[in-house]
């Protein structure tokens, strides 16, 4: 709720500056002339959104939508129902109902939709839905916005402040819908040497967040239901998995509940390593040598956000030159979604396209190019019949080379 | 067979050179720069000459709208892609402080750019230069319509830019598939929205984001002008709009007129000046003109003609020769609105004029068609600019001139709607082929403990104060001087 009232305040803010035309510099090649770029709405956008975070995914993009001037159809994710009812209900009542339309429903209404022509899709949720939007989008060559997600990883070097560390981490991963985010810590890679003082300082601030019994903590989201809660059930499945777990493990169907659970040194090929978790369960894999954890990660799919922990400034550059991701934290998890000035968005695998604050607005609008020209100024070099001296006066009017044009034009 | 063994081991050799990570420093980009623009400048006559085999294109317009352009954003780039590659500060809110923020672009990896026939170099090597100063490795289909055009490519690019980055893939249809069956990082597609639909649905199976230029029917407004200099002025560059350009087969050609009823008899005449001292007095003498790219477009563009009331709308021209693939410059006057002519993309030297009681309705007709690349308009009328502007939707707009703005390289080149999205052109391009990176650098002083669970109604305060950017509340609440609400 926060994070939306202050996109809506800032786009209040800041709208009429954004539609301002912004007037770029034209070079001789076209002088005497003047440009600008006006930005405007595309038409009519479809806005998909997902269950993990069922109201910011859905107005943040119609927000955007809106400040570019569209007119929208909103389509909440059936998965979280309660909030798409409310959302089909009051967005009716407080906003112009003609311009701006819910449409709830499953996969058959989500597939009517796709079929139809927008002028932009917008889709948040996961990389299989993300093709057939795609592929649908393709039909009528409507662009994209595709917000996924993927493993986001977790360096933590030695010699770091490990409560603030861990505190982070722990916030970020189960302090956010209980690790159901697309930008939550998926997995950590940290040393061998230091796998144990982290294990530790992780274990103490989940009992200080979440006391002693957390699958009955108020502070903890649930599993959103039952397919997701055996989705996550199946990942510790695996005996070569559920061996390595070094703290949680609980789990209660019946109010789809599962307690945050560290595993240590899981197989690299197991499924838990190989998919998405969106879960509370945290993976710690080691290496000899923290510098080798970067390699790691490009050797997977890009993943939305990286994170590192370190106080080494060599380590922090490599780390940013490096590691391809939609964003990176260092320092810190998941906070880069709230600064509004950063561009939000994957890359590969993990989507592209990018919104919040001001980059909201571009991703709603097409920039249209404007060139003013002025009847006085006609060089003949431009039309036929053609000669050597034409051919002279154009190479250097392209080349911005004054000289050269003042040579050509007096036939020097 | 053995084509598609080649095929693999080029594209695993440039997925190797990226990995590699040479691409990635400014100094191999400044080389490979470089040495685009020696390519052109040893090879110009070379160039001349592969353009008039394919297209029948004049040294001029060759050096005009190909080698001059190339040479032009290779030099643009060149001198400012190490500005371009320095990360953007963002401003980060006090309330994160202490906070560093910045947007890195980096490249999107290994590219697949798909170049069009009728500009067969400067769409090969535009988005090269895009692609390279954002530190991608390349792989660059040119179009085999153009096979003069594409074999030099594919012969003598190797020995001036790094040939383990870039490849040049010749081919047809087939070729084109297997690329478009690979996983790439990026595709950059001109050409027709048919085959565009094509290329974004192979990108769609492996999530590759797509920059598609496209075309469509750019119209040209030509508006009641006083002074006669002025009309001419104004029909001159719409003759050299539509046939100086490729013949007409350009994405940003002018492909109709509209104009007002009372101006279209000046204005035939005046074109029928112009053409012939331009272009020549019939088919037998047509000269600065370049023919039609081959059999297949030649019948197309013929067989726009071949509707009786079409035809009997041609006021001037309307001979073609077959043998040559040439097409003489045509005008037709007020062909019929539901004729392919004017609901298809002509792209070839026929220009139908559209004449309307009043020039406003110009802006009904546009907005009948889908949206086009770019719209022309002639006028001095201030209301009226502003009313195409608000009223129309195109890629881009361009008041009192023709085709001018693709030299304009801080102006994005791109579509909209069923003419692509995406755009490129100066520092456009390497945004193009870059993944603009956020990153948030955070410090661990300051230790906020209200971010922290368990909840209770303290941390709820802390974070509407916080949202708002209440630094004032968020004191008086550490104070304990504010209320928790409920």
């Amino acid at each position: 709720i926060a994070l939306m009232k202050s996109s809506c305040k800032l786009a209040l803010q800041e709208l009429k500056h954004w539609m301002t035309p912004q007037k770029v510099k034209t070079p001789i090649t076209t002088f005497p002339s003047s440009a600008e770029i006006v930005s405007e709405p595309l038409g009519v956008v479809l806005v998909i959104s997902a269950w993990n975070y069922p109201f910011l995914l859905s107005l943040e993009p119609v927000i955007g939508a809106i400040t570019a001037g569209n007119a929208v159809v909103l389509k909440p994710s059936e998965v979280a129902p309660a909030t798409s009812s409310l959302l089909a209900k009051f967005l009716g009542e407080y906003m112009d109902s003609s311009a701006v339309k819910v449409v709830e429903g499953a996969v058959p209404e989500t597939s009517v939709l796709l079929e139809q022509k927008w002028d932009k899709i917008f889709y948040t949720g996961n990389g299989r839905v993300g093709r057939i939007v795609a592929a649908a989008a393709a039909k009528h060559l409507t662009p994209l916005v595709l917000e996924l997600g993927g493993k986001s990883p977790v360096v933590v070097d030695s010699d770091v402040n490990l409560m603030v560390a861990a505190r982070r981490i722990i916030v970020g991963k189960w302090g956010c819908n209980n690790g159901q985010a697309c930008i939550a810590p998926d997995y950590i890679i940290t040393t061998k040497d230091y796998v144990p003082k982290l294990v530790d300082a992780l274990k103490l601030e989940l009992e200080k967040f979440y006391g002693m019994d957390p699958l009955n903590s108020e502070d903890l989201s649930r599993i959103v239901n039952s397919n997701h809660f055996a989705r996550l059930k199946k990942l510790l499945d695996d005996d070569k998995v559920s061996g390595k777990i070094v703290h949680g493990g609980q789990m209660d169907e019946g109010i789809l509940k599962i307690a945050p659970t560290i595993l240590l040194d899981v197989p690299e090929d197991s499924l838990i390593m190989n998919e998405e978790i969106f879960g509370p369960l945290l993976p710690i894999l080691t290496v000899d040598k923290v510098e080798a954890s970067f390699g790691m990660i490009n050797s997977r799919d890009k993943p939305l956000a990286a994170y590192l922990f370190s106080n080494k400034k060599k380590l922090k550059e490599e780390f940013v030159k490096t590691v391809s991701a939609g964003g990176l934290a260092v320092n810190d998890t998941s906070l880069h979604v709230a600064v509004s000035t950063l561009p939000f968005g994957g890359v590969g695998e993990s989507g592209m396209g990018a919104y919040h604050g001001k980059f909201s607005f571009d991703a709603f609008s097409h920039k249209k190019a404007v060139l003013y020209r002025s009847f006085a100024g006609d060089a003949p070099a431009r039309y036929p019949p053609y000669t050597p001296a034409k051919l002279r006066f154009l190479k250097a009017l392209l080349n911005g080379d004054i000289l050269g044009i003042i040579r050509a034009l007096f036939g020097w | 067979m053995n084509e598609m063994v080649e095929l693999g081991k080029s594209l695993a050799e440039v997925r190797e050179t990226f990995r590699g990570g040479r691409t990635r420093g400014v100094a191999w980009r400044k080389t490979q720069l470089r040495a685009i623009i020696k390519f052109l400048t040893d090879n110009e006559d070379q160039i001349f000459k592969a353009l008039e085999q394919d297209l029948g294109k004049h040294p001029v317009e060759a050096y005009r709208d190909e080698v001059g352009v190339v040479k032009k954003s290779a030099n643009l780039a060149l001198n400012c892609v190490e500005k371009w590659m320095a990360p953007k500060k963002g401003h980060i809110p006090l309330l994160f402080f202490p906070s560093k923020g910045e947007v890195l672009p980096e490249p999107f990896g290994v590219v697949l750019i798909f170049a069009s026939w009728n500009f067969p170099i400067s769409l090969s090597l535009d988005p090269l230069i895009g692609a390279i100063s954002a530190g991608n490795t390349v792989v660059l289909k040119p179009s085999e319509l153009a096979p003069a055009c594409s074999s030099f490519l594919a012969s003598a690019l190797p020995s001036y830019l790094d040939p383990k980055a870039i490849k040049v893939i010749e081919g047809g249809t087939d070729i084109a598939e297997q690329l478009l069956q690979e996983k790439w990082d990026k595709i950059f597609f001109t050409g027709s929205p048919q085959v565009g639909r094509i290329v974004m649905s192979a990108a769609a199976r492996h999530l590759t984001p797509v920059t598609l230029e496209l075309g469509g029917k750019c119209p040209t407004i030509l508006d009641s002008l006083s002074g006669s200099s002025d009309m001419e002025v104004a029909v001159k560059r719409i003759a050299g709009a539509k046939w100086g350009a490729c013949s007409g087969q350009a994405c940003i050609a002018t492909d109709y007129v509209l104009v007002e009823r009372k101006n279209a008899y000046i204005l035939v005449d005046l074109l029928k000046k112009i053409i012939q001292r331009f272009y020549g007095e019939n088919l037998k003498n047509l000269k600065n003109l370049s023919k039609i790219v081959s059999k297949h477009h030649f019948d197309r563009v013929r067989k726009l003609l071949e509707d009786p009331i079409v035809a009997a709308s041609i006021v001037h021209g309307g001979s073609v020769d077959e043998e040559n693939l040439t097409i003489e410059p045509t005008i037709l006057l007020d062909p019929p609105l539901d004729a392919e002519i004017m609901t298809e993309e002509i792209f070839g030297p026929l220009l139908p004029i559209i004449s309307l009681d009043n020039i406003q309705e110009s802006i009904e007709v546009i907005n009948s068609r889908p949206k086009p690349l770019a719209i022309y308009a002639f006028t001095k009328n201030e209301a009226f600019k502003k009313q195409i502007l608000t009223q129309t939707s195109s890629g881009s707009v361009t008041f009192n001139d023709v085709m001018v703005h693709f030299v304009c390289d801080t102006l994005p080149f791109g579509g909209v709607g069923q003419s692509g999205f995406g755009r490129y052109h100066g520092k456009y391009s390497f945004d193009a082929f870059s993944n603009e990176k956020a990153i948030l650098q955070r410090s661990f002083l300051i230790e906020l403990e209200a971010r922290y669970p368990p909840w209770n109604d303290f941390k709820m305060q802390f974070l509407r104060l916080a949202y708002s950017f209440n630094y004032i509340g968020l004191v008086l609440l550490y104070l304990g001087l504010k209320r928790t609400s409920r």
